[in-house]
């Protein structure tokens, strides 16, 4: 349980100037009305769709871990929870030595926490007894096995609620299913890769710190879900604000001075891994090393549109994520600053020349890049990590969003979003084949791949890669 | 209250211990790669994984003598620096960071998976394959050695020689490959490529060199911790350790053969140092510092080693011992 200690960098001071340094917040205005109409449109799907699940308490709260006893033994203890959220009470919890031998048992009090010792450090399966569980409580997964050491806290966790039903079964079902998996993917990859690429394409940078953006998002709206208790859809809209005002933040404070006083790209690059270092365990101290839930949209069911099942959450991840993808290609084709940062992306002198501000510009990149990583951030974590956050999400993202940009052409805006969605398809048809914890080893493999065949990506210029 | 003579000790212990020694041999590979010939390799970790893999799986499930084995994790690290660098040292610096971290990560993934449990030992990692490592030991294994109130197990005493040698012969070695015709040749890739094409060089085979040998240190690197730890765990190999390596080499200077050796020893004394006093002063029922929680500072510290190495980077590039006008800034 951790205190809601003050979030200090997404909000820092430095956003503040944003607004008084350059023409933007117009601008800014428009592109969040965008975001915040996209938004609207798929949480009223959402809303329609699952009534009930806003009322669910917060379940990231450990059981408090009472003292150690002084009784010879391990203590080993958990808390009951069902998957809407109720507290189990009364069911029996074993603890089985290696030989099959029961060694242990308890019974949930009701607070739903089960605590039991066992006699000696060693492997112990530990057991649901599904006789004593209230009627309708289905067991996902019912038995633990766990090494018991001394020193340690030991929880298990035991998992409710039914299997996911539902499942095709037929092999065009399967291939469609897998399909709109990567599709799923691919979108939340090019979301944040976007702004990893126009970065690079305007100023140069190769940012490592583009994952800590998407981590710092998702925990954001986090603690404005779980903590303050706000609606996940409204603690989105202030987490991509929160983000756009971090992305500004950092070029205000850094990388403007950095180019200011003509530091190199290498130079630049350290920079950027030094300060993903610092933020990633920022991150890692405020909210722990857990993987946390938000409080909306846990749980849901399948939905069958007789062609594929989907959850509401998955579906709206991408009819969100194309929204504002199509937003961000009318906003590069229609709009001045739009072109604007195609110009500067294309050649930076010849466009300060024809008299753009190219640091108004850019300072205008990262704010997009910062909003659309914090949005990335939520839609990964409800899509991909089931509904949770946690402190290392962004950097996995990052090799993935590398994978994606290069592989479309470092720079270019079309090329991310092509690229990007080729990983993401590529991670889920791999996970078909290989073991799921191998399954980012396909989108990575495919980079080295590129630089092979056409180092210059998909949509890229050969002038580029020197 | 802070124990400063145990927080001394144990300052001195980490100045030559493992950990140093470890991260002076991956920045001395570094320091080839960015300090003489400015490539951006940023998965110095990974050589290290596949030198210490490399000779584990090798005594382990092939069944081969250590010293062999010490020989496949070196192989191990030439071969991985020739699949990087074929695809990658024709394209601009940032590709190869890109890929060589991608490379790192991909490599832990692999040994940690539980599909490989049988050759890597998945999450559990790998123990037993450096027993006669320690047979070779001339000190009492068991018994503690004081020198000055620093006191040292006989086996650790026995790896930080080991480790030591090797690091002292791995100057030697750059010592005498910098002052070369061969050293001079990498420091002018890394101040004008192009120069250097025009001269008639292959940049190309050159950068390679550099690469693989650099690579190699990092293996040893890996090698000689795994022998020194006596157990291989895949997730100590995590990309911010090849971080940890960058700031110690430009703490030390970039491009200065002692630097590496350098800014590790500061590096982990004044690691060593901070973590201590942060444990010792939030600790207790009447903590120093209550503003921190006891469980964090293992998190501080990666803070400020990113701090660090940002604000390094921005006003000192050239670290302690460096030359600024020798440090590659920029991306060609």
């Amino acid at each position: 349980m951790r205190p809601a200690g003050p979030v200090r960098s997404p909000n820092g001071a430095r956003s503040e100037d944003s607004g008084s340094t350059g023409r933007v917040p117009g601008l800014l205005r428009a592109l969040l009305g965008a975001l915040i109409g996209a938004l609207i449109a798929s949480a009223v799907l959402i809303e329609l769709a699952a009534p009930a699940l806003a009322a669910q308490p917060p379940s990231h709260s450990m059981p408090s871990q009472p003292a150690p006893p002084e009784q010879p033994g391990l203590p080993v203890s958990g808390t009951l929870r069902n998957v809407d959220g109720t507290l189990l009470v009364g069911v029996r919890v074993q603890a089985l030595a290696a030989s099959g031998q029961q060694v242990a048992a308890t019974v949930s009090s009701t607070s739903g926490q089960w605590e039991l010792t066992v006699p000696t450090p060693g492997q112990y399966t530990f057991r649901i007894d599904r006789q004593s569980l209230p009627r309708g409580v289905t067991v996902l997964q019912g038995e633990v096995v766990r090494d018991v050491e001394p020193g340690t806290l030991s929880l298990v966790v035991f998992r409710f609620g039914a299997q996911r039903a539902g499942l095709p079964t037929s092999t065009s079902a399967a291939a469609l299913r897998v399909l709109v998996d990567g599709i799923r993917f691919g979108l939340v990859i090019a979301i944040t890769g976007i702004g990893l690429s126009l970065i690079f394409g305007t100023t140069g940078l190769t940012n490592f710190a583009h994952g800590e953006l998407v981590t710092i998002g998702a925990v954001l709206a986090w603690t404005l879900n779980v903590t303050f208790g706000l609606q996940l859809i409204w603690a989105t809209v202030l987490a991509i604000a929160g983000g756009g005002a971090l992305g500004a933040a950092t070029d205000l404070a850094i990388w403007r001075p950095m180019r200011r006083r003509r530091a190199g790209l290498v130079a630049q690059l350290v920079i950027s891994i030094g300060l993903a270092l610092a933020l990633r365990y920022v991150v890692l101290i405020y909210f722990g090393g857990r993987s946390e839930s938000f409080a909306d949209y846990t749980d849901q069911v399948e939905r069958n549109y007789g062609f594929i099942s989907i959850t509401d959450k998955d579906l709206a991840t991408i009819v969100i994520s194309l929204a504002v993808l199509v937003g961000v290609a009318l906003l590069l084709q229609r709009t001045r600053i739009g072109k604007a940062m195609r110009a500067v992306s294309d050649n930076r002198d010849l466009a300060a020349a024809s008299g753009i501000d190219v640091e108004r510009v850019v300072l205008f990149v990262w704010i997009l890049a910062g909003a659309l990583a914090a949005l990335g951030g939520v839609l990964f974590g409800l899509s991909e990590l089931g509904g949770t956050v946690q402190y290392e999400m962004g950097f996995s993202l990052l090799l993935l969003m590398f994978a994606g940009v290069i592989l479309g052409g470092l720079g270019t805006a079309y090329g991310a979003l092509v690229g990007c969605l080729i990983v993401g398809m590529l991670v889920e048809v791999s996970a078909q084949i290989i073991p799921v914890d191998l399954k980012y080893l396909g989108g990575l493999g495919v980079l080295i791949v590129i630089l092979v065949i056409r180092p210059q990506g998909l949509l890229g210029s050969r002038a580029r890669i020197g | 209250m802070i124990d400063i003579p145990s927080l001394l000790a144990n300052g001195i212990a980490a100045l030559v211990g493992p950990s140093t020694i470890f991260f002076a041999l991956l920045a001395i590979g570094l320091n080839i790669h960015f300090g003489y010939t400015g490539l951006l390799n940023f998965g110095q970790i990974g050589f290290a994984l596949v030198g210490g893999y490399g000779m584990g799986i090798a005594v382990l499930y092939f069944g081969l003598p250590l010293w062999l084995g010490v020989l496949v994790g070196m192989v191990a690290g030439v071969v991985l620096a020739l699949l990087l660098g074929i695809p990658t040292l024709r394209l601009r610096a940032d590709y190869l960071a890109i890929v060589t971290i991608a490379a790192a990560e991909i490599l832990r993934l692999i040994t940690r998976s539980t599909s490989m449990t049988d050759f890597s030992g998945g999450t559990q990692g790998l123990t037993g394959y450096g027993g006669s490592f320690r047979q070779l030991s001339p000190f009492d294994n068991g018994r503690f050695y004081d020198f000055f109130g620093v006191r040292f197990l006989g086996q650790d005493l026995w790896s930080i020689c080991v480790g030591w040698t090797v690091v002292g012969l791995s100057l030697i070695l750059v010592f005498l490959l910098v002052r070369s015709p061969w050293g001079r040749v990498l420091k002018a890739i890394r101040e004008d490529e192009d120069a250097v094409r025009s001269l008639g060089k292959n940049v190309f085979v050159y950068k390679m060199q550099a690469l693989v040998l650099g690579g190699v240190f990092g293996a040893v690197g890996g090698i000689v911790f795994a022998l020194a730890t006596q157990s291989l765990t895949p997730d100590f190999y995590s990309p911010p350790q090849t971080f940890f390596a960058y700031a110690a080499l430009i703490i030390g200077g970039a491009g200065r053969v002692f630097g590496p050796v350098i800014g590790s020893m500061i590096f982990w004394f004044v690691l060593s140092i901070t973590d201590n006093f942060l444990r010792q002063a939030t600790a207790g029922s009447n903590p120093l510092i209550s503003f921190i929680d006891n469980q964090d500072v293992g998190a501080i510290r990666f803070v400020l080693v990113g701090v660090a190495l940002a604000v390094l980077m921005m006003f000192r590039p050239q670290g302690i011992f460096g030359k600024r006008s020798e440090v590659l800034l920029d991306a060609r």
